[in-house]
């Protein structure tokens, strides 16, 4: 491969010009409806429909953002959406790794059964559930309240569960078997040594729990009725409907909305690229 | 560990356990620990699909008792208009949106695969879309795709090309649903990362020598070894795309007007299968029918599934570990 006459050396230079033109040309497009999204915000709604798009607003309209915290209560908003954001992370961190260690470090028969219904659970679309889901927490006079949205996360969900025994899987049997024989209680096990040594995966969980729940429309929209518990997604829907036309202030509660998550990714980047290339080894 | 011969020792030390009271010891404790998914399922997933076939053979509205009707509501779904244009928009985007897609992030992988400098700050890019909500993503491709003001048909404008009418054409929605899909492919592509990753270099190698060049190594090394990744990909996208809603929910909500039933976009193009669900349980509360819409939605799931694994099963190359 490393003939270096002038021909190959040239046709190199030329490949590598051409890829990186590529990868930047395509950044720039992934990258541009974002830019586009603040730049909108920070416009006067005169300013939008002018042609050609002007990318830096002259005069930014930073009272864009003031007026949607007026307009709408988002202050609230976010507060209720990092109630139901957190408490799930909670109930996921606290019952995933006994569910994972359960299928994966304790040897008995129920692990061969379970941990295939787990997986098969994930193929049932959440439609089919949601309907009687519904009606039930309407019976038990739940509904517009925050049980429906974060009690089902203390109960385990099943790609967290598969992402956790994945990474189970890849601790040393020794130690546990170890401490089984100097006599540690199964429950000590897991909270002294296998919790420790899964703080990777349990970030990873962490952080994508968060997300789902921070952008979770469904639920809201079907069990919060009062706008007082809304959550950002649903509160943004309602205020849709009131500023349609309106884009920079649509554009400046989109920005409100997904700041948080890309500060966080940029947080956690390594543990969520693990964690999501994980799933890749399903095997 | 010096510190574990420390930890209190239970007064029934393993080793002295007969193997049959360990066994049962096994037993409870990993139903112990098992309980919280157990009863999670029990309560979440197997009563409410119970609860779907009993409520899909009922006439309910929430107010009154559930009537039953029998199969009343089954014969109301077949034929029906909004059933079979939910259905036929939802085969979109599972026969022509998902291969989309999939080949797609195939290709931002094999960008991202390739060595350069920079690559980090690059992969951060191309996935960074994905990060925004979905809700938030849908709402910007409005505005990105609007078809005056929007960047894409200024874009267009500025190289002479006349961009078609995204959002109110019915032939360009669902386009358009799946040019946002592909901004967001971020997560799919970094799973084909780490598959492309986990080929070991010395195949290539010896198609090298072989004189193999790099289209041929592509289809008879690169693809057979990631091919249960792509099966993987194909199955979670088909569920995936029988769910679709969200992003049309929200598309849909610019096309109705306030306070009316859930649309389904400019002559129904955007009608997916769930959203006419969504419109039947939560906008007009017909709880039974929904469940009979839902109960079908799950069978149809299931079969399709069943067939494409068993279909992908014969293309799949499993490596000998």
């Amino acid at each position: 491969m490393k003939h270096t006459s002038p021909a190959a050396k040239a046709a190199r230079i030329l490949t590598g010009v051409l890829k990186y033109a590529m990868l930047i040309g395509l950044s720039f497009i992934f990258i541009m409806p974002l830019v586009w999204m603040i730049s909108t915000s920070l416009k006067p709604n005169q300013g939008l429909f002018v042609t050609p798009i002007e990318w830096i607003p002259k005069q930014p309209q930073w009272e864009n953002y003031v007026k949607i915290f007026r307009q709408v209560d988002f202050a609230q908003y976010i507060q209720n959406t990092l109630f139901t954001s957190l408490v799930p992370v909670l109930g996921a961190l606290l019952t995933t790794p006994m569910i994972a260690y359960s299928i994966t470090l304790v040897p008995w028969k129920g692990a061969k059964i379970i941990f295939p219904l787990i997986l098969s659970t994930m193929m049932i679309p959440w439609q089919v559930t949601q309907v009687p889901l519904y009606i039930t927490w309407s019976r038990l006079h739940l509904l517009d309240t925050y049980f429906p949205l974060v009690l089902p996360w203390f109960f385990g969900t099943p790609y967290y569960i598969y992402l956790m025994r994945q990474f189970m899987k890849g601790l040393p049997n020794s130690v546990i078997e170890a401490a089984r024989i100097d006599g540690a209680g199964e429950f000590r096990i897991l909270t002294s040594i296998v919790y420790p040594m899964c703080r990777p995966v349990l970030t990873t969980i962490a952080v994508l729990v968060f997300i789902a729940c921070w952008n979770d429309l469904n639920g809201p929209l079907i069990y919060l009725q009062s706008s007082s518990k809304y959550t950002i997604a649903v509160g943004l829907k309602s205020f849709m409907l009131a500023a349609k036309t309106e884009w920079e202030l649509l554009m400046a509660a989109n920005t409100v909305f997904t700041v948080p998550l890309i500060v966080i990714f940029f947080l956690a980047q390594k543990q969520f690229l693990n964690g999501i290339s994980t799933t890749s080894g399903l095997k | 560990m010096s510190t574990m011969t420390a930890v209190k020792r239970t007064d029934e030390a393993p080793a002295a356990l007969g193997a049959s009271r360990r066994k049962r010891k096994f037993f409870w404790l990993g139903l112990l620990f098992a309980s919280p998914w157990i009863i999670g399922f029990l309560a979440f997933q197997l009563y409410p699909i119970c609860s779907a076939f009993y409520y899909s053979l009922t006439d309910y509205n929430m107010f009154k008792e559930p009537n039953f009707i029998g199969l009343k509501n089954y014969r109301d779904l077949v034929g029906n208009r909004y059933v079979r244009l939910g259905l036929s928009n939802t085969m979109f985007m599972v026969i022509v949106g998902l291969p989309v897609l999939i080949s797609f992030a195939m290709i931002m992988a094999l960008i991202m695969n390739t060595r350069a400098k920079g690559m980090p700050l690059f992969r951060t890019i191309f996935y960074l879309p994905n990060i925004v909500p979905v809700m938030a993503s849908a709402l910007l491709f409005l505005w990105v795709m609007n078809s005056r003001y929007g960047i894409v048909n200024s874009a267009l404008a500025s190289i002479g090309i006349r961009g078609p009418s995204w959002l109110n054409d019915p032939t360009w929605t669902k386009p358009t649903l799946i040019i946002m899909d592909c901004w967001r492919c971020g997560s799919m592509a970094v799973i084909f990362l780490a598959a492309l990753k986990s080929v070991p270099n010395n195949l290539y190698e010896a198609a090298r020598i072989d004189g193999a060049n790099r289209w041929t190594c592509f289809w008879r090394i690169t693809i057979p070894m990631i091919s249960p990744t792509i099966q993987f990909q194909f199955i979670m996208g088909i569920i995936s795309m029988f769910q679709y809603f969200s992003q049309a929910f929200v598309f849909n909500m610019f096309t109705g007007a306030a306070g009316q039933a859930t649309g389904g976009g400019p002559a129904n193009s955007l009608l997916f299968y769930s959203i006419n669900l969504y419109r039947e349980a939560f906008d007009y509360l017909h709880m039974g029918y929904a469940s009979a819409l839902a109960v079908i939605l799950f069978i149809i799931v299931m079969i399709v599934t069943f067939i494409s694994l068993r279909i992908s099963d014969k293309m799949v190359t499993y490596d000998v570990e």
